[in-house]
């Protein structure tokens, strides 16, 4: 189905059911869709597993998300931040499950899933306490570990354009993670700057082609 | 990119160098127009001694190469940072993409050299920078794994003892790995070491010689081209 535009952003993330598997773009702020997760924070769904490369900076965004409680487990990166001190409250205080994943892992594995690829054999984390427990295999005299697809029932992510048929352009660094997450989850919803109408993107300029794209909702009201 | 070759026998300079030296020395080392990923923290320093006409290229994992310095005033944009999350600046001839692509990048052997800080490296190589291992410590490992089993040279920048005295070149790292054999160089404020399967050796030392270093590290170093 192609991407339906909304004008309300809480109409853009209804359906999202408690326990689900949350993509949620950006690296730090760049990139995050601040609107969205702000939404599905009134929405209320829970028990939310969320996978993100980091784990919330200072109160807004993610951060705000895992103070209200909503997030059973994080799948990331890079929690430890200077500023990620909702989330380090939290993990002290053993209210929340952490999966560390090195970067290009977690990268690949939303690729993975958004491609159809099953798994996959990878050097990174060899030898490490990463890949402790994970089958591995000596391919070319070089030991790598078997790492499985992360598919999410939902991904948040922010992109700089879309047109109406969903198809996406990015700015600089804020790109990150959301082209991938928007291959891997059932329903995709993007946060973006601007709606352009059909036709004012350059087919040669998108990143994301609409068919990845579900629904779009601008990051602040037109 | 071949490293360039070891100087017969090693230099010695007066005092251990300082965090910028250390960068300066890396930056001479960095061959013209490399790929070159500089991890968070100190090694950020070496963009800092990077001739402009060396045409060295910085790769950023957060999804860019040809990054430019830190961005001041008006250039601040919050879409454009480094993998620190510190506002960044473009050169001509920048480039973006995703997170896929920018650790494909790495894993598949396209970067020429990664600079890294370190808790401790092995005798062989084996690097320790991501985790303490303390039981209340947040462990984050970001990209570094990635680089260490990626990058075509791994190069650390470290202070050579912790403040406690401690020596951070061990015969075994007692801090839970980042990558196994991946180092191939170590920049510290004592000397130069290079990892080599014959053994460490030593490229250049500042401020105590080679012998009392060995003792000091309880480890056997060899002079480079002996």
């Amino acid at each position: 189905m192609t991407a339906r535009v909304y004008v309300d952003a809480d109409e853009a993330v209804e359906g999202i059911r408690d326990g689900s598997t949350v993509l949620v773009g950006g690296f730090g702020m760049a990139g995050m869709p601040v609107r969205l997760i702000d939404a599905l924070i009134r929405q209320g769904a829970e028990d939310l597993t969320v996978v993100s490369n980091n784990a919330g900076n200072g109160d807004k965004g993610l951060a705000a998300l895992l103070a209200k409680r909503r997030v059973r487990r994080l799948v990331c990166s890079f929690p430890r931040q200077a500023d990620s001190y909702v989330f380090d409250g939290l993990y002290r205080a053993g209210e929340i499950e952490l999966e560390v994943v090195p970067q290009g892992t977690l990268a690949e594995r939303m690729r993975a899933a958004g491609a159809g690829i099953g798994a996959f054999f990878c050097p990174t984390g060899a030898g490490t306490m990463l890949a402790e427990g994970k089958e591995t295999r000596v391919i070319d005299g070089r030991t790598h570990v078997l790492e499985y697809p992360i598919k999410g029932d939902v991904a948040l992510i922010g992109a700089y354009r879309a047109d109406r048929m969903g198809n996406l352009v990015y700015r600089k660094t804020a790109r990150n993670f959301g082209p991938v997450m928007a291959t891997a989850a059932t329903t995709v919803i993007a946060q973006v700057r601007e709606v352009v109408d059909t036709g004012r993107i350059d087919p040669e300029a998108v990143v994301t082609p609409g068919i990845y794209v579900d629904r779009v909702v601008q990051e602040a009201d037109a | 990119m071949n490293p360039d070759q070891p100087v017969a026998g090693a230099r010695h300079e007066r005092r251990p160098l300082d965090g910028d030296a250390m960068a300066a020395l890396v930056a001479r080392d960095i061959p013209r127009g490399a790929f070159v990923n500089l991890g968070i923290g100190r090694p950020t320093l070496v963009a800092d001694h990077l001739a402009p006409d060396a045409a060295v290229v910085l790769h950023t994992e957060n999804g860019m190469l040809n990054m430019g310095p830190a961005a001041r005033g008006d250039e601040i944009d919050p879409d454009l940072t480094n993998a620190g999350k510190v506002p960044v600046t473009e050169l001509p001839g920048a480039a973006y993409f995703h997170q896929a692509d920018s650790f494909a990048m790495m894993r598949g052997g396209h970067l020429d050299i990664c600079v890294l800080g370190a808790f401790q490296v092995s005798a062989t190589g084996d690097l320790a920078n991501w985790h303490t291992g303390a039981s209340d410590a947040i462990p984050a490992v970001g990209g570094a794994m990635d680089l260490a089993v990626g990058a075509g040279q791994v190069f650390v920048m470290m202070t050579l003892f912790t403040k406690r005295g401690a020596p951070k070149l061990v015969p075994r790292c007692t801090y839970p790995l980042t990558g196994q054999a991946c180092v191939n160089r170590v920049y510290s404020d004592l000397a130069v070491l290079d990892i080599t399967p014959r053994g460490v050796e030593v490229r250049e030392t500042f401020g105590i010689g080679v012998d009392e270093l060995a003792g000091r590290l309880e480890l056997p170093l060899m002079a480079a081209g002996s």
